[in-house]
């Protein structure tokens, strides 16, 4: 199985660092294999900011993503950039009060889920915790990789006076991404008929 | 000998190839480096500023390339392992002390994290177009030793095997990365200092007056006395007779020149550092290098579930070039196939060896990007035929 | 009535430091450059350095043979580059003395950028710049030091370019202790080497030598000791002068002197105090995210 990751948005949101938490989960917790890349051009300073990932059971040959399987869009840029890339089928996960998803003309044809994470980070005391909820909420939502490897990740790469912090975020995350599938189903967006984003908003309410 | 426990990470990590050749040079003995930025290499020099120091080693950021590449090397004969790090445009600019280490004999690594070019070209995008530059970069004939990784993992256990050949032959030894596999993240495995085999100095068991800089045993490598150990030595990048004295005459140049190609020459199985995957029996093979054997290796899969019989030979080792290796697949095969992020340079060596025996494809590519896989299928598939 | 010396009796009193299989040395009559050695070769012996504890670097050029004629570790570098060669060399064996002799142009010209770094990072070592005015080894180019409409090889007609003030540019990038004198004056020379390898830091003198070959006889001066003469009459000694002052202009006294001496931490010294209790210790050392483009915060997540 190889599924390929993009975690993406802006300087400060801590996208290398999920990144990293999630490829350690894979390598050396769940003993797969992992290939991270990210951009470095001038693009990369302040503004945007992008990882990418490909998750394999088998060591990985090809090192970029051709289609990527999920994306986790944490700012509006973000998702308009690479939402068009995601695989049909595939998973977006949204940080929703950023992201408006009919800021593209066409939504992805995809599984889409929201999270109010900058909100969820604010609440536990450090905004910059947000990139670790997200990783709780992508570990729930899309099963690649498991919370208990997850959570080892966040213990390897997080610096210790942090990692309450973190794994209280890391657990807000999966929680509320659980909660999401146990209300909600898996919520499939077929097109035209809903607009995601509206209905996203008011389930947060 | 082994590492010294101090130096060594040993655990498991999830790094940049970056990362993992600086760890790699530690491991191998490196405590002293100079360099100057220049990505996709920095991250190198960067992780090495903040760990030398705790190993008692240190990093000087010199003003410029030229600089770098020569004080490495006032390291080495104060009696250091050292190194450097650059990427293109840096790495023209160390040219000319790639050839005073050849010529002197000093022992060190040039790390090159190859970049697109030429010029300024793509400074955060991959190529391997300094393989050419690698052998043959210097002015003058010198023959040295090229290594090229394709994983953070490799980054590590090459550059440990490196600045050892570097020690074992007293010759400055390239170690062609490229962004992609230095900017790349994944598991490296660092084991522990005991299990790590390392090479040390040459030094001479003689005293002074008995002590000749450049005589040569058996295996045509001289051995080392540093500076401030009572010596005396006279290190010149003048053609120089055994005392290191200069001697300016065709007869020293003949026998200096063609020791300096020797010392390697002699070493030619030792240094055939190769990985064959199913290429006994196959009808084509595939010959690659760094990240590129990756992108092959994909094709061949796919070439293989489509019943073609075909093999990987990875240079892991690329200068010297694997010449008998490759003169005895030649008339093997229907085809060799050689992809490279460059236009084709490793390929001229590749068509020399296989001598009209076999069919070559070169599958060039200008770099900013790996080749897409079925570039490379489509050339196996020709070959093939 | 004079005494007959046996000529074995005879020993030349610096031939110690000296690599005497090596002599005769490449130089041509009238040069300075010997001169320049011997008041070197009284000075390391005065200096009581640890002959086998220093170390002498030279780039290319006539001056570049130095390092080639003195019984010490020799390195004969590449055109330019002594000075990181020798940076090397101190930084990773502290314990040796260091001395680069080398050319004008060598040091200032291809070379200028690193003496210039040397100075501002007081990088402990001493640097002799033998200054001809020309380039000599490749047959009388003009050099940046090259002075007035002094006629070269690439200067057929007279060179115009303003030449290098090289005391100025040391002084003002942090050198400790800067000094010229020529080949004439021996003995204070020979003083300001001594004082030059008992201190610490980065020392700079600067040397005039006559080049009868390349530079004397095309621009006026009938052999070396024409232009030792000039020396003579020309120099000024002022210690302590200004070196925005000391510029070479043709026709006008040539200053020299010791014109800086102050002291200033080394590289070195610095180092050890920046890095406290980081520097030979094994520190715990993160493996965490790689490269962080997007900033600090994200890493630690604080």
């Amino acid at each position: 199985m190889l599924t390929e990751l993009r975690i993406a948005g802006f300087g400060g949101q801590g996208v290398i660092l999920a990144a990293h938490i999630i490829g350690n989960a894979i390598t050396l917790v769940e003993k797969g294999y992992a290939t991270m890349t990210q951009n470095y051009g001038p693009e990369a300073r302040g503004g945007a900011a992008s990882a990418a990932l490909v998750l394999s059971d088998e060591p990985v040959l090809y090192p970029y993503l051709t289609r990527p399987d999920i994306l986790i869009a944490m700012s509006l840029e973000a998702y308009t950039r690479y939402g068009p890339e995601v695989k049909e089928g595939g998973f977006l996960l949204v940080e929703e009060d950023l992201v408006q998803l009919d800021a593209l003309p066409q939504v992805p044809k995809c599984k889409i889920y929201g999270i109010p994470a900058t909100r969820f980070a604010e609440e536990l005391g450090k905004k910059m915790v947000l990139n670790v909820i997200m990783v709780g909420f992508f570990s729930a939502i899309t099963k690649a990789v498991s919370p208990e490897a997850c959570r080892a990740g966040v213990e390897h790469e997080v610096p210790k006076r942090f990692l309450d912090l973190n794994v209280k975020a890391f657990n807000k995350g999966y929680e509320y991404g659980l909660e999401l599938l146990t209300h909600q189903g898996e919520r499939t967006h077929p097109g035209e008929e809903m607009i995601p984003g509206l209905e996203l908003e008011n389930h947060t309410k | 000998m082994h590492a010294e426990k101090e130096s060594v990470l040993t655990g498991t990590h999830f790094i940049n190839g970056d990362t993992a050749c600086c760890e790699g040079l530690l491991a191998a003995g490196a405590k002293f480096a100079a360099g100057y930025p220049i990505t996709p290499s920095t991250e190198v020099v960067e992780r090495f500023a903040q760990r030398a120091p705790t190993v008692g080693g240190l990093f000087i950021q010199m003003e410029d390339e030229l600089a770098a590449s020569i004080t490495l090397q006032g390291m080495v004969w104060a009696g250091q392992k050292s190194f450097t790090v650059t990427s293109g445009p840096g790495y023209s600019l160390m040219m000319e002390h790639i050839g005073y280490a050849a010529m002197t004999e000093t022992p060190c690594v040039f790390v090159d994290v190859q970049r697109g070019g030429p010029s300024t070209g793509l400074p955060t995008l991959p190529a391997q177009g300094d393989m050419m530059q690698a052998r043959f970069g210097s002015h003058g004939d010198y023959s040295t030793i090229s290594l090229v990784p394709n994983s953070p993992q490799e980054c590590f256990d090459l550059s440990v095997k490196a600045l050892n050949l570097a020690e074992k032959f007293r010759v400055p030894v390239m170690f062609m990365m490229d962004e992609c596999v230095g900017h790349m993240t994944e598991k490296v495995v660092i084991p522990e200092a005991e299990e790590i085999e390392v090479q040390p100095r040459r030094r001479t068991s003689k005293k002074p007056d008995e002590y000749l800089a450049y005589e040569v045993g058996e295996d045509l490598v001289p051995e080392m006395a540093h500076a401030g150990e009572g010596y005396g030595l006279y290190v010149t990048g003048l053609t120089h007779d055994k005392k290191g004295y200069p001697l300016m005459n065709p007869k020293q140049q003949r026998e200096l020149v063609t020791r300096l190609f020797e010392k390697i020459s002699r070493a030619a199985d030792e240094l055939t550092i190769v990985e064959a995957d199913g290429v006994e029996g196959a009808d084509v093979v595939v010959v690659s290098y760094g990240i590129t054997s990756r992108v092959a290796m994909r094709a061949v899969h796919l070439a293989r579930e489509k019943g073609l019989k075909v093999g990987s030979l990875r240079l892991i080792c690329v200068w010297p070039f694997p010449e008998k290796l490759i003169r005895e697949l030649a008339p093997k095969v229907k085809a060799l196939i050689m992809p490279e992020l460059n236009m084709g340079q490793v390929v001229i060596e590749l068509e020399r060896f296989a001598a009209g025996r076999t069919k070559v494809i070169s599958v060039p590519h200008p770099g900013g990007t790996v080749h897409d896989p079925l570039e490379i299928l489509e050339a196996i598939e020709r070959g093939a035929q | 009535m004079s005494t007959l010396i046996e000529p074995t009796a005879l020993t030349n009193p610096v031939e110690k430091v000296l690599r005497n299989d090596r002599i005769p040395t490449i130089w041509c009559p009238g040069c300075g450059l010997g001169t320049t050695v011997n008041s070197f070769a009284y000075a390391l012996m005065a200096s009581g350095a640890d002959l086998k504890k220093t170390a002498i670097v030279s780039g290319i050029g006539c001056s570049g043979r130095v390092s080639g004629y003195v019984a010490l570790d020799s390195f004969h570098t590449t055109h330019g580059r002594a000075i990181p060669f020798a940076t090397g060399l101190k930084l990773a064996n502290p314990e040796l003395t260091v001395v680069v002799y080398s050319g004008d142009g060598d040091l200032t010209s291809i070379g200028g950028n690193h003496l210039i770094h040397a100075a501002r990072r007081n990088m402990d070592i001493l640097v002799v710049c033998v200054n001809n005015m020309i380039y000599a080894m490749t047959g009388g180019q003009a050099a940046a030091t090259t002075p007035g409409a002094a006629t070269s090889t690439t200067t057929p007609y007279g060179s115009f370019e303003p030449e290098l003030n090289i005391p100025q540019l040391v002084d003002a990038a942090g050198a400790c202790y800067v000094a010229r004198w020529t080949a004439f004056h021996v003995k204070q020379l020979e003083k300001s080497m001594t004082e030059a390898l008992k201190k610490k830091g980065f020392r700079f003198i600067e040397v005039l030598s006559p080049c009868p070959t390349l530079y004397g006889r095309r621009n006026g001066y009938a052999d070396g000791l024409a232009q030792m003469k000039e020396y003579k009459e020309m120099a000024k000694v002022k210690n302590g002068a200004p070196t925005y002052e000391v510029a070479i202009t043709h026709g006008q006294p040539i200053i020299v002197g010791k014109f800086v001496d102050r002291d200033r931490p080394d590289y070195l010294t610095l180092m050890r105090s920046q890095l406290g209790a980081h520097y030979h210790e094994v520190a715990e050392v993160g493996v965490g995210c790689g490269d962080e483009s997007e900033g600090k915060e994200g890493c630690c997540s604080c």
